[in-house]
């Protein structure tokens, strides 16, 4: 358990205002029931993604460091948390560049006086993934106390994607033994959903990549990469894929389609947001959690199982 | 001791005896293979020098071939022409004639960090591979891949907005990229949501998407931005000896 965890800085990025829109209603609906603040940061901008990094990595880390600057200096924040795996890796990654390497802080430094605002410093804020801010803000005996409708026999596995535990060097924290987050073997939501009650297979896959770079520039790879993690969920037995990522769910539900349409290949498993699925533990309904903004039929899966 | 997944020997350049017996012992195929010898003289001495210009090939020199990241490669898995470790020994080798023979197939890494979390000597082969593929375009090798347009027109919104809408994205990405919308997964993709989701929530989103969202007051961080940009571009473009084109 950790208090500052109880009210912290929230950044939904791009992704969360568009395809992600259920994750971020789910994860404020979630914060509600559970008594956890959140203040958006103030005129955000976007992290710079994956795709502005591959244009060039200095402004990545310059737009990564703005939401940074306005979380600390003009919210006064110590936490950051970031429900998108891509932002949260960016921000993340923004900060351990800041602390390491000179040539970023010159950049950083550079553009951030011209833009007219404070320069990011190292260590000025903690940035959290939803999955931290739950698991240590209300802690899993609260959280237990808290479940009204058990999710008991939803099969469940687990998807992290690869930008929650990769590169291992930027998430110093993780890796450090009981009770914190593994790179290799990530548990923070399986932790999570068990305490809701469902059961979590055993599931290999959960930190392969869905090809969400080239989820249109290269359709191909992504639709293969899609297939392997959908077919390696339904042979561990899940009737659901809980997922982090705005990136990674729209992906898998994309390329399941696709796979359907150009491969012929039909899978049945659904996609939920984890905290689309700890929401209806904790006794909302599908509406609040935007189940219907899914592509893949999560609410029939749901009415089938009595939870909904 | 090096993976030997690939090598130098060009299928071409393998002779093996289709049909041999000697003595009464069937010889075929390749237990009578040799090799036609051929001689590399055109190394690029500065190749190695050219993609540690770029961003993400800066520790390319560290490699020492154990061949994890081909290892770790989901693309490998899916094309084993698709191969990191021999693309940097090509690299570093100077051997620039046989690096092209892949250049249509090395902008497709998906960028998942499986060889930059397996590599033993952090040699960050995910950014090597963004720098080849750079390298491939700045030097006229290879036109813009798909992934590099979509970079481009996201990184353009950014820059001029501060924030990116990803249906204006997708729509100017099909468009430059001359594809239509309309393809059949992704009408079938829109049908199904469409036919859960209210009325009014439908025309709510509809109508959000006429606004652009952006950063407020963002002027001056583009205008910091694109100068930063430009000028590291021209950088670039000198390191490879390459005219400034501005």
């Amino acid at each position: 358990m950790k208090a500052e965890y109880k009210r912290v800085a929230y950044y939904p990025g791009c992704a969360l205002e568009g395809t992600g829109h259920a994750y971020n209603k789910s994860t404020k609906e979630v914060g509600k029931a559970l008594g956890l603040e959140l203040d958006e940061v103030k005129n955000w901008n976007c992290c710079g993604a994956m795709e502005v990094k591959n244009i060039d990595p200095k402004v990545q880390t310059y737009l990564s460091s703005r939401v940074m600057s306005i979380a600390a200096n003009e919210m006064g924040a110590k936490v950051v948390m970031a429900p998108c795996n891509g932002c949260y890796h960016n921000l993340k990654k923004a900060e351990h560049d800041l602390a390491h390497d000179e040539s970023s802080r010159q950049a950083v430094e550079r553009i951030s006086k011209k833009a007219g605002h404070a320069t990011y410093q190292a260590g000025q804020v903690e940035t959290i993934h939803a999955l931290d801010w739950i698991k240590d803000g209300i802690g899993e005996e609260e959280l237990k106390r808290r479940v009204k409708n058990s999710l008991k026999g939803l099969k469940v596995a687990n998807y992290y994607g690869c930008m929650y535990t990769r590169p291992r060097h930027i998430f110093p924290e993780k890796d450090r033994g009981p009770g914190s987050e593994s790179t290799s073997k990530p548990h923070f939501m399986d932790d999570l959903l068990a305490v809701a009650g469902a059961e979590n297979v055993d599931f290999p896959l959960k930190t392969s990549c869905c090809g969400g770079a080239h989820v249109l520039s290269d359709s191909d790879t992504s639709t293969k990469l899609v297939l392997n993690i959908l077919r390696a969920a339904e042979a561990a037995g899940a009737e659901v894929i809980a997922t982090e990522c705005p990136t990674c769910h729209s992906g898998l539900e994309m390329h399941q389609v696709r796979a359907e349409k150009v491969l012929g290949e039909k899978t049945k498993v659904r996609m939920l947001y984890f905290t689309q699925l700890l929401g209806i533990a904790l006794g909302l309904s599908p509406r609040k959690l935007s189940v219907h903004e899914n592509v893949s039929d999560g609410l029939e899966l749901l009415k089938e199982k009595r939870l909904a | 001791m090096p993976i030997h997944e690939k090598s130098l020997i060009r299928p071409e350049h393998i002779k093996a005896h289709e049909k041999l017996v000697i003595d009464g012992v069937d010889v075929s195929g390749h237990w009578s293979t040799f090799i036609e010898p051929r001689v590399v003289t055109d190394y690029n001495e500065r190749l190695e020098e050219e993609i540690a210009a770029l961003p993400g090939g800066e520790y390319v020199h560290r490699c020492w071939q154990c061949g994890s990241c081909t290892n770790a490669c989901p693309v490998n898995a899916i094309n084993p022409d698709f191969n990191p470790r021999y693309w940097i020994y090509l690299i570093r080798m100077g051997m620039e004639s046989e690096l092209l023979r892949d250049k249509e197939i090395i902008w497709q890494c998906v960028s998942c960090n499986r060889c930059t979390y397996a590599c033993p000597r952090d040699v960050v082969p995910e950014g090597v591979m963004k720098a080849t593929a750079h390298w491939l375009e700045l030097k006229g090798h290879t036109p813009k891949s798909k992934s590099m347009i979509f970079d481009e027109e996201f990184t353009e919104q950014v820059v001029q907005t501060g924030k990116i809408e990803e249906g204006r994205v997708i729509r100017r990405f099909f468009a430059k990229t001359g594809q239509s919308l309309l393809q059949d997964w992704l009408v079938a993709m829109v049908k199904r949501v469409a036919r859960r989701l209210p009325v009014m929530q439908g025309i709510l989103m509809g109508l959000a998407a006429l606004i652009r969202p952006r950063t407020r007051g963002w002027g001056k961080a583009r205008d910091a931005i694109t100068e930063y940009v430009h000028e590291q571009e021209a950088l670039q473009r000198k390191a490879l000896g390459l005219r400034d084109t501005r």
